[in-house]
């Protein structure tokens, strides 16, 4: 009974890991003993015993763990593949969309399937209704749309991926153990340890770093189609000339037109919030970190500086209805009482609101960044100023800031791109009506809150309306990409003006 | 001694410590006016610091306490009546390390007239960073440079841009640091020389690590060791009979 319960844990993909990673261990210190007791006999060995321990593990453990991962993804794709096959012709005609609504239906299927429970199907159940009884009663509820001729396939899936699984575990376990001999074998004197395991470190950094790369091309990428194909709906001066923003979701009225993507007032009202933002940070920011840099105790700067990161720790939704509900109505009655009580130029939903609690966002990006750029200036610099007999003040606006300079205009443009996509306070605090304006106290919206009222609620996936989101978004990626290639060109220019 | 020589600034029983370490114990010492006070010592003894009493600097340093008194023309400095940034104006320093500001030579050397206001026009300003360039020996180096960057200048082009940054507001005491301990031999002769001509009209005070400089420059040599000072007279005197064992140990290399 345990016996047999173990082969079923040893036959899981969990289980297969946990034991490849025994051997692993397992071989790791055979290897490493055995070098050991090479080295006690008194020959000395290429590399130190723990090399040799590594190289073991790594072999065991990487090629069939690789394989293990590939192989899996593999016979998903195969057996789903097969499955495509199986649907009647009949039930799906000839059209893709149909196929796929089919096939997601079958593959929702085979996913609510319990586990280990393939063995309980047998091939004379073939009707739906049947599947469902059976299911029924062990707790899984099932659609009642599905089709008889579905059940086969799914049970074909089930039993096929099963059987590529179990295929795939003894393979796995097979390399595992090839590893183990070969490594273990190969613990000889005269055998290179070292530089195999530190080339396999390399190889596993360098893995690591072409992955986030590639992640970043498969963003953009993704974007970009999504932006294409919204730019065959929609002509590009319907974009980026018009200043009307009415995308017409009244699809169903088959209306020629197919709508105003206007992009100006997004990008206008995104700035400008963006500089309202800078407009408070920035001071403050900059103040906060000349103080903390120059002036503060350092029992004061310990206590000041983790206060500001924890600002920058608290999440922008809070900041976003800390805006909604607070600050958006205390201006408006604010600018009410000014007025005599009977008319508020504020609106509780403005780019004066937005803007000002994004500043109180931003500031500990602000203050953080740049007081690590003006604690960078080289001590020597100060003395130099004080030693004639600049004041304080003096040498940091006349010295230390100018010294500082590209590093805090670089250090601003970071937080200027994140000003500008910042999303969930100018969601709550902005307004979502699109108004092309300069006046603060008016709701403006942005690129970001368009995106996101584009992507939420009841939508097709396929039309200008959805994709229009991916182009606005792209926009935003190109304009955050400027600025920080702009802030880093700034940066590596001005750099070396003091070692 | 003659009977002309006056005294310029006078230390009575400094003692300075950066919280609990002591690092001077009691110094009396007399800096002579146009003459060169060379300060000599191993490490650590306490010269710079000393130096750094002068002109207040040890104030920005995070808890050094200083007690004693330091008079300048008869008047202690550390007196809560004394404002610092006139006092750093009339005793000037140069460091170790040239420090030129990341400013053009020009900017570099008007810095110092700027703040204080010493010159009422562009003109007046002009004079004056030449006739500092000049005083350096800098001018004829660099006045077809005078908007280039300061740091890229040679080393000891860009020491000499420091002191020439220090003369600009006309001090009468100048603090030297080290000031060639970071420069080759050939930009140390020039330093020296200048140094020598300097004495004419400056008061100064070197802290050096090299025995040859101190005997080529000054005038009179104290010795510090571990805190206090063991010796203070002619540098004839101190390099030729001096009086302590500690001198003599050190001078001629048996410690240090």
């Amino acid at each position: 009974m345990l016996l047999l319960f173990f082969m079923k844990v040893c036959m899981s993909v969990s289980g297969i890991i946990i034991i490849v990673l025994v051997l692993g261990f397992a071989g790791f210190f055979l290897s490493y003993a055995r070098a050991c007791a090479i080295v006690m006999q008194g020959t000395k060995m290429h590399s130190r015993p723990h090399y040799y321990g590594l190289w073991t593990f790594l072999l065991i453990i990487v090629p069939s763990l690789f394989f293990l991962f590939f192989w899996n993804i593999g016979s998903n794709i195969y057996t789903e593949r097969r499955a495509l096959t199986h649907i009647p012709y009949a039930a799906a005609g000839d059209i893709i969309h149909q196929h796929n609504l089919i096939l997601s239906t079958i593959r929702n299927l085979v996913n609510r399937l319990p586990k280990h429970s393939s063995n309980m199907l047998n091939h004379q159940l073939n009707s739906y209704a049947s599947l469902r009884d059976i299911l029924g009663q062990k707790g899984v509820v099932l659609d009642v749309q599905g089709k008889n001729y579905m059940v086969p396939i799914v049970i074909e899936w089930v039993s096929g991926l099963k059987k590529l699984r179990q295929t795939g575990v003894i393979i796995t376990f097979v390399l595992a153990i090839i590893g183990f001999l070969v490594g273990f074998s190969e613990t000889k004197v005269k055998k290179r340890a070292r530089n195999r395991v530190e080339r396999v470190i390399l190889l596993g950094l360098l893995v690591s770093s072409t992955l986030a790369i590639l992640t970043t091309i498969a963003i953009v990428s993704s974007m970009l189609l999504q932006t294409i194909s919204f730019f065959r709906a929609v002509p590009l001066s319907n974009f980026f000339l018009s200043t009307a923003w009415n995308p017409r979701f009244s699809v169903m009225t088959f209306d020629e037109s197919i709508g105003e993507f206007g992009l100006i007032p997004l990008l206008v009202g995104t700035l400008y919030i963006a500089f309202v933002a800078m407009l408070f940070a920035v001071p403050i920011g900059l103040f906060s970190a000349v103080y903390t840099a120059e002036y503060a105790t350092p029992r004061a700067r310990d206590v000041i500086k983790p206060m500001l990161e924890i600002l920058a720790g608290i999440p922008t939704i809070v900041y976003g209805f800390f805006a909604l509900i607070v600050v958006g109505p205390f201006l408006r009655d604010l600018s009410a009482a000014i007025m005599g009580g009977n008319h508020a130029f504020i609106m509780a939903q403005s780019v004066l609101t937005a803007g000002l609690v994004m500043g109180i966002m931003l500031t500990p990006f602000v203050s953080s960044l740049s007081d690590d750029i003006i604690t960078a200036v080289p001590r020597s610099l100060r003395d130099g100023s004080l030693g004639l007999g600049a004041t304080q003040s003096e040498t940091i606006k006349r010295v230390v800031l100018p010294a500082a300079l590209p590093g805090i205009v670089a250090a601003l443009l970071l937080t200027a791109s994140r000003a500008i996509g910042e999303t969930m306070i100018v969601v709550l605090a902005a307004g979502v009506t699109v108004n092309l304006t300069l006046n603060p106290f008016e709701a403006m919206t942005t690129i970001t809150v368009k995106i996101v009222n584009q992507l939420t609620g009841d939508l097709e996936f396929n039309s200008p309306q959805t994709l229009v989101a991916f182009a606005l978004g792209m926009t935003l990626f190109v304009l955050t990409l400027l600025m920080n290639v702009f802030a880093l060109y700034i940066v590596r220019k001005y750099q070396e003006r003091y070692e | 001694m003659s009977s002309e020589l006056k005294i310029k600034m006078c230390g009575l029983d400094v003692k300075v410590s950066y919280g609990k370490k002591r690092a001077l114990h009691g110094i009396t010492l007399n800096i002579l006016e146009n003459k060169v006070t060379a300060l000599i010592g191993p490490s650590g003894c306490g010269k710079s610091t000393f130096l750094r009493c002068l002109n207040r600097m040890n104030d920005t340093i995070e808890g050094a306490l200083v007690t004693g008194k330091i008079l300048l023309d008869e008047e202690d400095i550390y007196d809560s009546s004394v404002d610092v940034v006139e006092l750093r104006a009339r005793v000037g320093m140069v460091f170790q390390k040239p420090n030129p500001f990341p400013k053009s030579v020009y900017e570099n050397v008007a810095y110092g007239p700027r703040i204080h206001g010493l010159a009422k026009s562009r003109v007046a300003l002009n004079e004056i960073v030449e006739q500092s360039l000049v005083k350096a020996g800098l001018f004829s180096e660099v006045k077809d440079r005078l908007h280039d960057v300061g740091t890229s200048l040679s080393g000891g082009q860009q020491q000499r841009l420091c002191i020439a940054r220090a003369i600009a507001v006309s001090p009468e005491v100048i603090l030297m640091d080290e000031p060639c301990s970071a420069l080759d031999p050939i930009a140390t002769a020039k330093i020296e020389e200048l140094i020598d001509d300097l004495r004419r009209n400056y008061t100064i005070a070197i802290v050096t690590h090299s025995m040859q400089q101190a005997a080529r420059v000054s005038q009179f040599t104290a010795m510090f060791h571990l805190g206090n000072l063991v010796e203070v007279g002619t540098t004839d005197t101190i390099f030729t009979s001096p009086q302590e064992r500690r001198t003599q140990d050190y001078i001629t290399g048996r410690f240090g």
